[in-house]
């Protein structure tokens, strides 16, 4: 009887540990490649979240319907295996190791926001595990060694400085040295807006360039008026903000209750936030970084060119009125799966990594190639100033620029 | 920060009126939550960490409402009346079996019913920051140095109206009085014949009543977002606890004085720390009752 229920109990030990060493290799089974990803599908970073599983879902979709990856002569379908962060970075983290360890997936795509990036990448980076994100840009998720994360998006370091730049040039367009040019910036306290901050805080101290108003806003962000009574009294020469969504929302429509008249206002996520739809009088002249614009002249073999794509696109999801860069570069980021794949030849985690850091490609949302620190080094980043009809013009020099924005409150 | 005071005593002065003017319609807001929450805390003992959901939950339903085109008093009106059943609903639902219980099990079901609540509203009515543009004028004076958006003063005006409502309820109502008297001694009510569980429905459904108007003008004021509720619930309770409970007129200048405490801290020491500020107030009040009491408390040998 005993022996009978040590037997009995070895052998479902036995099932359970094969039960394991299956899911182990979910990776790659039959002609599927899973690819692993925590999002954010509900919490804070909904919105954003739904755009990037969007971008990644199209990405799939067309690979798959185009004959897929090959991989040593014989053609795979990729799939994405989702879970949903609650935009939370601790469950990110225990997601990412879920995804991992239980599902056995060997290749990740990336969650939606610095913040989440952070929590998941050294998971990923401690189970030897490639990640190829789209949607963390913060300077910092790069200066920390990891040899298995990749971007595809520019980094934070490369969203505004364009439009400091521009405060520089007007300066010297009337015969004043740049230095004269004064700066308000404020800023939420999330890694995303402080490496932003961090960059432009040493561009002012090159130029020379006084910054009179310095404030970090709160995480609930419904108000920011002291910060722009400050403003009203200070007449800054450029005004630059950011703060997620509801950031750039918060603001728009104080500025546009205080009828702030700033010559330059530069902030980040203009377009996520809809603020030339929802405040078209305050968003006038609004200068926004992005990491991608339909009009660039960038195209590759598989979605056509970034006007194809964009037209691709929103005829899958005729929701959008204009095109998030959000979904453009998670797709991009899938595209990169694929041609690393087809370059390793194999399914080894190891080897597809070394595939990854060797990519040189061209694709709809710009050029990719990785730097060692697993940036994309060949993507420049855009800047769009809202016109005061609500379109979004790229302005690449200051000649561009309308100067001084064009508003009546 | 130098800098700052610089700017509002030297630089230019007039930048007060702003500072002042914006924290008045804070603490205008502020006050009818708090009120609620002293309420439902003096009559019924219980702390509603959902208080803040309710404000929000009020705000999304205005957002609905306006999306209707219907006129500001008119969406005040129906918001109060659905936030009314809403609250007596909650209360027969949950706080009901919670009155006679402990405060941890009221911290814990409350806040239970505020993540219910934040998750409910998310999924529903999306992650976006949202705000009601009246589209309305703005006046400005001092040379563009203060400006007053009329959807402002209209909130404050409102705001007024339903204060003065509530204090002639309370006063002169037999429901009123009624409240009043289960506050002051809940045996006592029941023996002389009030329906003490009818009473705290009401009061419950009055609070969530108050914070939905609250609400409203959150949206029209501000912008609202699902998770924005753990703000409005922390600055009620630092103005609740540092105005006593059952104190109408302490409740209103306590949120007129947070308000502008907010405000002043805001544009002094940065915007980042407004939030910071009534609870820096919270921790005062407390520490400074905490001394006062040690004053008196005498031993009995």
């Amino acid at each position: 009887m005993f022996k009978n229920f040590k037997i009995i109990t070895a052998m479902a030990f036995a099932v359970v540990a094969a039960g394991f060493s299956s899911s182990a290799n979910a990776g790659v089974e039959g002609d599927t490649i899973t690819l692993g990803s925590a999002l954010s599908l509900t919490g804070k970073y909904a919105t954003n979240g739904l755009h990037t599983q969007r971008g990644y879902d199209f990405a799939v979709d067309r690979i798959n319907s185009t004959g897929g990856v090959m991989v040593g002569g014989k053609s795979y379908k990729l799939t994405v295996k989702y879970y949903d962060d609650e935009s939370t970075p601790a469950r990110g983290a225990q997601l990412a190791e879920r995804l991992i360890q239980q599902d056995g997936v060997e290749f990740m795509l990336g969650p939606y926001s610095s913040g989440m990036t952070k929590a998941i990448a050294p998971v990923s980076e401690k189970f030897g595990v490639p990640m190829i994100e789209a949607e963390g840009a913060s300077r910092s998720l790069f200066t920390q060694g990891y040899k298995y994360l990749f971007a595809v998006l520019s980094t934070t370091d490369l969203y505004l400085p364009g439009a400091l730049n521009f405060a520089a040039d007007q300066k010297k367009s009337i015969g004043k040295p740049a230095s004269d040019a004064r700066v308000a910036m404020a800023f939420e306290g999330d890694p995303f807006s402080m490496d932003i901050r961090a960059g432009l805080v040493e561009m002012i101290k090159d130029y020379g360039m006084k910054l009179v108003i310095d404030d970090q806003l709160p995480a609930d962000l419904s108000d920011m008026s002291t910060t722009l009574t400050k403003v009203k009294a200070l007449k800054p020469d450029i005004l630059i903000i950011s703060g997620h969504s509801k950031g750039a929302a918060t603001a728009a429509r104080q500025i546009d209750e205080m009828k702030i008249n700033v010559p330059i206002i530069a902030m980040t996520h203009c377009e996520a936030a809809k603020v030339h739809e929802k405040f078209p009088n305050a968003a006038t002249g609004f200068l926004c970084p992005t990491q991608w614009v339909p009009g660039i002249d960038k195209k590759d073999a598989m979605f056509g060119s970034a006007a194809d794509w964009n037209a691709d696109f929103k005829a899958a999801h005729p929701s959008y009125s204009s095109v998030p860069y959000q979904s453009a570069q998670a797709s991009a980021a899938v595209y990169v799966w694929k041609e690393a794949f087809e370059a390793a030849n194999s399914f080894d985690k190891k080897a597809v990594r070394d595939a990854i850091a060797g990519v040189e490609m061209q694709t709809f949302y710009g050029d990719v190639k990785f730097g060692p620190d697993g940036n994309n080094v060949a993507k420049p980043m855009f800047l769009r100033q809202i016109g005061s009809d609500g379109s979004y013009n790229l302005v690449s020099s200051f000649s561009d620029l309308t100067y001084p924005r064009n508003v009546s409150y | 920060m130098f800098d700052n005071l610089q700017l509002l005593f030297v630089w230019a002065p007039i930048i007060n009126v702003q500072v002042i003017l914006d924290g008045i319609f804070v603490g205008a807001v502020f006050a009818l939550c708090a009120y609620g929450l002293a309420l439902v805390w003096g009559v019924m003992n219980i702390k509603n960490l959902a208080q803040g959901d309710f404000v929000i939950l009020g705000g999304y339903l205005a957002l609905v409402l306006h999306s209707w085109n219907l006129p500001l008093p008119v969406i005040l009106v129906i918001v109060t009346i659905v936030m009314f059943v809403y609250g007596w609903s909650i209360y027969a639902l949950i706080i009901r079996r919670i009155v006679d219980k402990d405060m941890f099990v009221s911290l814990l079901a409350t806040f239970g019913l505020s993540l219910l609540m934040q998750q409910a509203m998310n999924l529903y009515f999306g992650p976006e920051v949202q705000t009601i543009d009246m589209k309305l004028p703005v006046i400005d004076a001092f040379d563009n140095m203060v400006t007053i958006p009329y959807s402002k003063i209209i909130s404050l005006a409102l705001a007024g109206i339903i204060t003065a409502a509530v204090v002639i309820f309370m006063k002169k109502s037999r429901t009123g009085q009624a409240i009043r008297a289960t506050a002051q001694d809940a045996r006592a009510a029941r023996v002389l014949g009030i329906d003490t569980d009818r009473v705290y429905a009401f009061t419950f459904a009055f609070n969530s009543a108050l914070c939905g108007a609250a609400g409203v003008l959150v949206s029209v004021i501000w912008v609202i977002q699902p998770f924005y509720g753990i703000t409005y619930s922390v600055r009620t309770f630092a103005i609740v606890t540092a105005a006593g409970l059952g104190n109408l007129p302490g409740v209103i200048s306590a949120a007129f004085g947070i308000g502008l405490f907010e405000k002043y801290t805001g544009m002094i020491v940065g915007t980042a720390y407004e939030v910071a500020a009534p609870v820096m107030i919270l921790l005062l009040v407390l520490i400074i009752r905490q001394i006062n009491m040690k004053r008196n408390r005498q031993v009995v040998r």
